[in-house]
C-alpha cells in the first residue's frame, strides 16, 4: 500500500483499528485529541465500539471491564490524564488483563503544560500505581514505527495479559509524516481467551476476573507469578537500536523524540570529524541492558538526553555498572533541544579530554 | 410411600462458598433474589456480576456465574466497558453505600446518563461496614459512626444523600425504585422490583437501579432484630420506599 501523510495522533487511531482494536474508551485532554477524535469516526464504521467517559478514571476502568470480557481495548490520554488512570492500570496488571494504553507524554508537574516532554519516564517505567508490577513499554521515534509497534501492541499484551504502554510525546502527536499501514509486524502465539468473564454459555464453569487474594500466600504465589512475566520481558524482549556505534568515541542515550533529534547531531559531528553513536531504548521496560553489552571499547562517555530533568540516566547508570562516565543534556518545561545544543554538549564532553 | 415434596430450595445462581457476612446483615437476602430473578429470566448462563469494595467485595464466591471485581466506586465503569463489547450479555454492578455514594457517585451518575443497558444493585446500610463503622453520605443526621462520634452533624457532614431520588432525576435512566427487605412482605415486594430491573435489561430499555435498605447489626452496635426495626423506624421514613422513575411507562402513555 502507498505511504499514506498522517498526523501522529491519528495515524496512532488508525493503526489501533489495523491492530485488530475492539474497543476505545477515554477523555479528552491535549496533546491527544486527535486521536480519540478519529476513533469516534472510524470506529463506528467498522462496527467496534467508542465511548468518551466521564473521567480517565472511569475510562481505565471501562477498559478493565471490555478485556476482561476478552475484548482488545486501547485507551489514550496525556501526562496527567496518565497519573489519574493508575489505580485503573494496577488493577489491571494485578487481574492480568492486556489493554493498549498510548501516552501522549506533556510537561509536568500538577497541570504542568501543554508541550512535548519525556517526564512520565519513572511513572511508566516503574508501574506507576499501588503494587509490584511494570508495564511492557514502547517509545516510538518516528510515526511509522509508532503505528507498527501500535499494530503489534495488542498482541503483546494478550501475550503476556499485562497492559502495554505506548509511550510518545506532544511532538510525535503533532507532527505529519508519511505511514505505510501494511508494513509486516511481528506474529506472537496467542492463547484463546478462556479466562474471560463474558458469560459462561453452557460451555464452562465461570470465571472471576479479580485482583483481590486475602490469604498472604495466595497473594505472594501471584507476585511471583507476574514476576515471571517480567522476567520473560527483560530476558526475552528487550528492544533498542544502535546507531553509528562501530567506531563511535561517545555515545547518546535517548528514545522517542530526543533519539530523532540525537541523530540530527550525530550528522552534524560527523561533519566536523567527531564519531558520535546512539543507542536508543526501544522498550523502555524492559530497559534494553542488552544494547550497553554491545557498547564498543572505543567509546569513552555516555551522554543521556532527555526532555525531563534526568530520568532514564538512573537506568542508565544502572546498567553501565560504574564502567563509563555518564554525563546528562535535558531540556524541560515542554521545550524540545535543538540538535545544535546536543553537538555543542557533545564538544563539551569530548573536549574535555 | 408418602410423597415429598420440594417448597424451597437455594437457588442456583448462588454457589455453595459460605457467605461472609455478618448475622443480621440483609446483603444474604438480597444475593439470594439477585440468584433467583437471574434464574428465573433463564439469563444465568450469560450473566456476569461486577462487585465493588466493601463488605461484599467477596462475592465473586457467593456467586455460581462470571464475576469481576471492581475498584472502589468503578463498578459501574466495568460494568459500562463489558455490557458495550458484549452487548448480550446480562450485566449487574453489586455496590454499597460508601462505594457508589460516595466514591463511585460520578460512575454512577454517568453510568445512568449515557443509559447504559445495565442494572445496578445499591445496598444502603447508612454506614461503611467493612472498614468498620464510618459515616457514609447515607448516615442519618445523628446517627453515631467511628468519624462521627457525637453524631452526624448536618453542619459540619451536609445531610444523607437520597440516592435514588437523585438517579430518577436524570434522563438516561430508565428504572429506579427504592425497596426494603425488612420482612417477607417487602422481600416479595423488592425481588419483583429487582426481576422488573434485569426484565427492562433484558428488553434492552436501558439502564435500572434498585436501592435496597440494608442493616449494619454489628456497626450499628444492635441486636439484628434491633437493627431491622431501626432501619424501619429510621431508615424508611428518612429514605421512603417506592418508584422513582419508570420510563417503559413514560413511553407507553
Amino acid at each position: 500500500m502507498a505511504k499514506v501523510l498522517m498526523k501522529g495522533n491519528e495515524a496512532m487511531a488508525l493503526a489501533a483499528i489495523k491492530g485488530g482494536c475492539d474497543a476505545f474508551y477515554g477523555y479528552p485532554i491535549t496533546p491527544q485529541n486527535e486521536l480519540p477524535e478519529y476513533l469516534s469516526k472510524h470506529m463506528k464504521e467498522n462496527g467496534r465500539v467508542f465511548v468518551q467517559s466521564e473521567s480517565e478514571v472511569a475510562a481505565i476502568n471501562m477498559v478493565y471491564g471490555a478485556a476482561g470480557g476478552g475484548a482488545r481495548v486501547l485507551t489514550s490520554s496525556s501526562s496527567p490524564g496518565i497519573a489519574l488512570k493508575q489505580e485503573g492500570i494496577s488493577y489491571l496488571t494485578g487481574a492480568e488483563l492486556p489493554a493498549v494504553i498510548i501516552n501522549v507524554m506533556r510537561g509536568g508537574p500538577g497541570l504542568g503544560g501543554i508541550q512535548p516532554s519525556q517526564a512520565d519516564y519513572k511513572q511508566i517505567t516503574r508501574g506507576g500505581g499501588n503494587g509490584d508490577y511494570y508495564l511492557y513499554s514502547l517509545a516510538p521515534e518516528s510515526l511509522q514505527e509508532a503505528v507498527n509497534l501500535i499494530k503489534e501492541s495488542f498482541d503483546i499484551a494478550d501475550y503476556f495479559r499485562n497492559p502495554v504502554m505506548i509511550a510518545v510525546d506532544g511532538l510525535i502527536g503533532h507532527m505529519m509524516e508519511p505511514v505505510d499501514f501494511e508494513q509486516e509486524i511481528p506474529k506472537w502465539d496467542l492463547k484463546e481467551k478462556t479466562w474471560a468473564a463474558d458469560g459462561m454459555r453452557g460451555k464452562r464453569d465461570k470465571n472471576v476476573i479479580n485482583s483481590l487474594y486475602l490469604d498472604p500466600q495466595d497473594l505472594e504465589d501471584h507476585n511471583y507469578k507476574l514476576l515471571d512475566k517480567y522476567n520473560e520481558m527483560k530476558e526475552k524482549h528487550q528492544r533498542y537500536e544502535l546507531v553509528n556505534m562501530d567506531k563511535a568515541d561517545i555515545a547518546i542515550v535517548a528514545f522517542g523524540s530526543t533519539a530523532r533529534i540525537a541523530r540530527s547531531a550525530v550528522e552534524m559531528l560527523e561533519e566536523e570529524g567527531i564519531n558520535c553513536g546512539i543507542i536508543r531504548p526501544i522498550t523502555i521496560y524492559p530497559f534494553p541492558s542488552k544494547a550497553f553489552d554491545e557498547i564498543p571499547s572505543s567509546v569513552k562517555d555516555l551522554l543521556v538526553v532527555e526532555m525531563s530533568t534526568g530520568q532514564m540516566i538512573e537506568d542508565v547508570k544502572i546498567v553501565n555498572e560504574g564502567k563509563l562516565p555518564v554525563h546528562f543534556y535535558g531540556r524541560v518545561g515542554g521545550i524540545v533541544p535543538e540538535a545544535e545544543e546536543i553537538v555543542n554538549k557533545v564538544k563539551e564532553i569530548v573536549g574535555e579530554k | 410411600m408418602a410423597k415429598t415434596k420440594t417448597v424451597y430450595k437455594k437457588s442456583p445462581g448462588l454457589s455453595d462458598f459460605p457467605l461472609s457476612y455478618c448475622p443480621g446483615c440483609t446483603h444474604g437476602v438480597i444475593h439470594k433474589l439477585v440468584a433467583e430473578c437471574l434464574t428465573e429470566l433463564d439469563v444465568l448462563e450469560r450473566s456476569v456480576g461486577i462487585g465493588s469494595v466493601g463488605c461484599s467485595a467477596l462475592n465473586y464466591d457467593f456467586f455460581s456465574f462470571d464475576m469481576f471485581q471492581a475498584a472502589h466506586g468503578r463498578a459501574p465503569a466495568v460494568a459500562t466497558g463489558l455490557k458495550r463489547v458484549r452487548p448480550d450479555t446480562m450485566v449487574f454492578t453489586y455496590q454499597g453505600d460508601g462505594d457508589l455514594a460516595s466514591i463511585g457517585i460520578a460512575e454512577a451518575i454517568h453510568a445512568a446518563h449515557r443509559g447504559e443497558n445495565i442494572t445496578i444493585v445499591f445496598v444502603n446500610n447508612a454506614i461503611y461496614g467493612m472498614t468498620g463503622g464510618q459515616m457514609a453520605p447515607t448516615t442519618l443526621v445523628g446517627q453515631k459512626t467511628t468519624t462521627s462520634p457525637d453524631g452526624r452533624d448536618p453542619q459540619h457532614s451536609g445531610f444523607p444523600l437520597r440516592i435514588a431520588e437523585m438517579m430518577a432525576t436524570i434522563p438516561g435512566a430508565t428504572y429506579v425504585e427504592r425497596v426494603s427487605v425488612h420482612d417477607p412482605k417487602h422481600v416479595n415486594k423488592a425481588k419483583k422490583a429487582l426481576k422488573k430491573a434485569f426484565e427492562i435489561q433484558k428488553n434492552n430499555q436501558g439502564f435500572s437501579l434498585i436501592e435496597f435498605i440494608s442493616t449494619c447489626p454489628v456497626n450499628w452496635g444492635m441486636t439484628p432484630k434491633e437493627a431491622i426495626d431501626w432501619a424501619v423506624d429510621n431508615m424508611i421514613p428518612y429514605y421512603p420506599l417506592g418508584v422513582y422513575k419508570d420510563k417503559t411507562k413514560e413511553d407507553n402513555a
